[in-house]
């Protein structure tokens, strides 16, 4: 068994792997919680797929792709936020059409520019080929963006609880809420070697949503969101190593397998162990009574 | 003192608020009353420019409200609040204290205390710990009361803090409201609310999108006045000696 665990390691292309997967694996849950709280989690999966066209462009153009991206992402929430305030068209609607439309648009130009991108590693991850240069660039982002997270904590907890609240006392609510999307799509674009452009959304919010079913405090669903993510993310290589599969989807089933599991055996908020306030029991400590008793 | 001078407010087409005009005085609790779609919450935001005011000025202590925003003390009302967030009742208290402790910096001793002193003014000290969503809704009503008295503000605008609370809380937001203004605060608050409780009011404001009249509560629910305000169709049921309450058809 360790052998198993172990022998990968022996290869400098797996630490890499393991190194950006735990980057990433911290770095997606801690700044998707903010989506969760937002009940933007939708505008996370729209800013993911909205890079493509950027990523491309600035690939021709001979630029670092990630800064294309990086544009074109922050591009797309303006383009919603465009359409919704000059028709009466829905935010969901929306957000739902640009997205399709700048993925369309993104898969078209890396086609007819003839890039030599690999559409499937920018779609579902390509973890086993990082480099060291990436692990170090993702370094760098992950530890700034933590930083300012820690800055800016509790500025941040009040922006995203009570808006409204923070705008009357005086909070500089546009900034904040800038800085937050800028924040967002920067890890977007980092982790896109990780798990992926289609997939992300699932690193961004599922160790979050997961670890908020457990615990109480925002801080303690990031730290919590993060130990998830870095076993979703370590087990995408192991998984992407012995089974030759894409890392994206394998770390999305094991960020889901997580997720059911605090969803049905959470203390408090599990579905099938949570208490039952009427008859001061659990749905599962009943089933176990009635095993019980029909046994006798 | 609080003045608001012509304070107008046309929002998406909409007319919600008309020129209204009036003066808080410190060491006052002043009940802001009318029918729903009155214009009370939008009154509100609009003098903290939450929502932007086609005209007015809008002053405390002679300077302009939105220059000292610090000095006073917003409590929405509870349905605008995610209840299932993250957080405790402590950290929300706590988050009175963000624009004291400045950036960067972590809670001091001093703030600790104040929010300490806080919970266990508004009784739910041993709540702490709860998170906000486990909460009934007069123990949610509680945690924000005990914000705004954590900010130490000097104006405090509630906007329809009696809704859907139990007796207790009542009491205690009554309670808590007289030990503010005997400590020279000024208060606005806002209810859709009728009957005993106008009477814990020192000034009564009648909205609907105009200022149909200000005064005493005595003075303000006069037959004309709450006609005015709510439409045709009501009729006076005197059961009170202090004031007639009215109902609709």
């Amino acid at each position: 068994m360790l052998n198993w665990l172990l022998e990968p390691l022996s290869y400098e292309f797996i630490r890499n792997a393991i190194a950006i997967g735990i980057l990433t694996g911290i770095l997606c849950p801690v700044v998707g919680t903010y989506l969760i709280v937002q009940r933007m989690a939708l505008l996370g999966d729209v800013i993911a797929h909205a890079v493509l066209p950027g990523l491309a462009i600035a690939f021709f153009l001979g630029i670092d792709i990630l800064i294309g991206a990086f544009i074109s992402g922050v591009f797309s929430t303006f383009v919603i936020a465009w359409i919704r305030s000059q028709s009466r068209v829905k935010a969901d609607a929306a957000m739902a059409l640009t997205f399709s439309s700048f993925f369309a648009l993104g898969v078209t130009l890396i086609t007819l520019l003839k890039s030599k991108l690999d559409l499937d590693s920018l779609l579902f991850g390509d973890i086993l080929g990082v480099s060291t240069a990436d692990v170090a660039r993702t370094a760098i982002v992950t530890i700034i963006l933590l930083i300012l997270v820690k800055l800016f904590y509790k500025e941040l907890l009040f922006y995203t609880f009570d808006k409204l609240g923070a705008q009357a006392l005086g909070f500089p609510v546009n900034a904040l809420h800038y800085g937050l999307m800028a924040a967002i799509t920067l890890t977007i674009v980092t982790s896109m070697q990780t798990v992926g452009v289609v997939l992300v959304i699932s690193l961004l919010v599922g160790p979050g949503i997961t670890a908020y079913l457990l615990v109480k405090e925002l801080h303690q669903v990031m730290i919590l969101g993060a130990i998830m993510g870095i076993v979703a993310s370590i087990s995408g290589v192991y998984a992407s190593y012995y089974l030759n599969i894409p890392s994206g989807p394998a770390i999305v089933l094991v960020t889901f397998s997580l997720f059911l599991g605090a969803l049905l055996f959470s203390p408090s908020q599990g579905i099938l162990t949570r208490p039952d306030r009427a008859n001061r029991s659990t749905w599962i400590g009943r089933l176990l009574q009635s095993i019980k008793l029909g046994n006798k | 003192m609080l003045e608001v001078q012509n304070l107008t407010v046309n929002y998406r087409g909409i007319h919600a608020l008309s020129n209204v005009s009036f003066c808080v005085e410190p060491k006052q609790i002043v009940g802001l009353i009318g029918p729903n779609g009155a214009g009370k919450s939008t009154l509100m935001k609009a003098m903290l420019g939450l929502v932007p005011a086609t005209s007015g000025v809008v002053k405390f202590k002679k300077q302009a409200l939105q220059q000292q925003l610090q000095h006073c003390a917003y409590v929405p009302q509870r349905s605008q609040i995610d209840w299932d967030y993250p957080t405790t009742v402590w950290s929300v208290v706590m988050m009175a204290r963000t624009a004291h402790t400045g950036w960067f910096r972590s809670p001091s001793r001093q703030s600790q205390e104040i929010v300490a002193d806080a919970l266990q003014r508004v009784g739910i000290w041993n709540l702490r710990h709860r998170q906000i969503g486990e909460l009934s809704g007069g123990q949610q009503q509680r945690v924000f009361l005990a914000r705004a008295i954590a900010q130490q503000a000097e104006l405090f605008l509630f906007d329809e803090p009696l809704a859907g609370i139990d007796k207790k809380t009542e009491e205690i937001l009554f309670q808590i409201f007289a030990e503010l203004r005997s400590e020279g605060k000024t208060l606005l608050v806002s209810s859709h609310e009728w009957g005993e409780a106008l009477m814990n009011y020192d000034r009564l404001l009648l909205l609907n999108q105009q200022l149909v009249a200000s005064g005493s509560p005595q003075d303000v629910m006069t037959l004309e006045n709450i006609r005015c305000a709510y439409g045709g169709g009501v009729k006076p049921c005197p059961l009170d000696k202090n004031m007639e309450t009215v109902f609709f058809c």
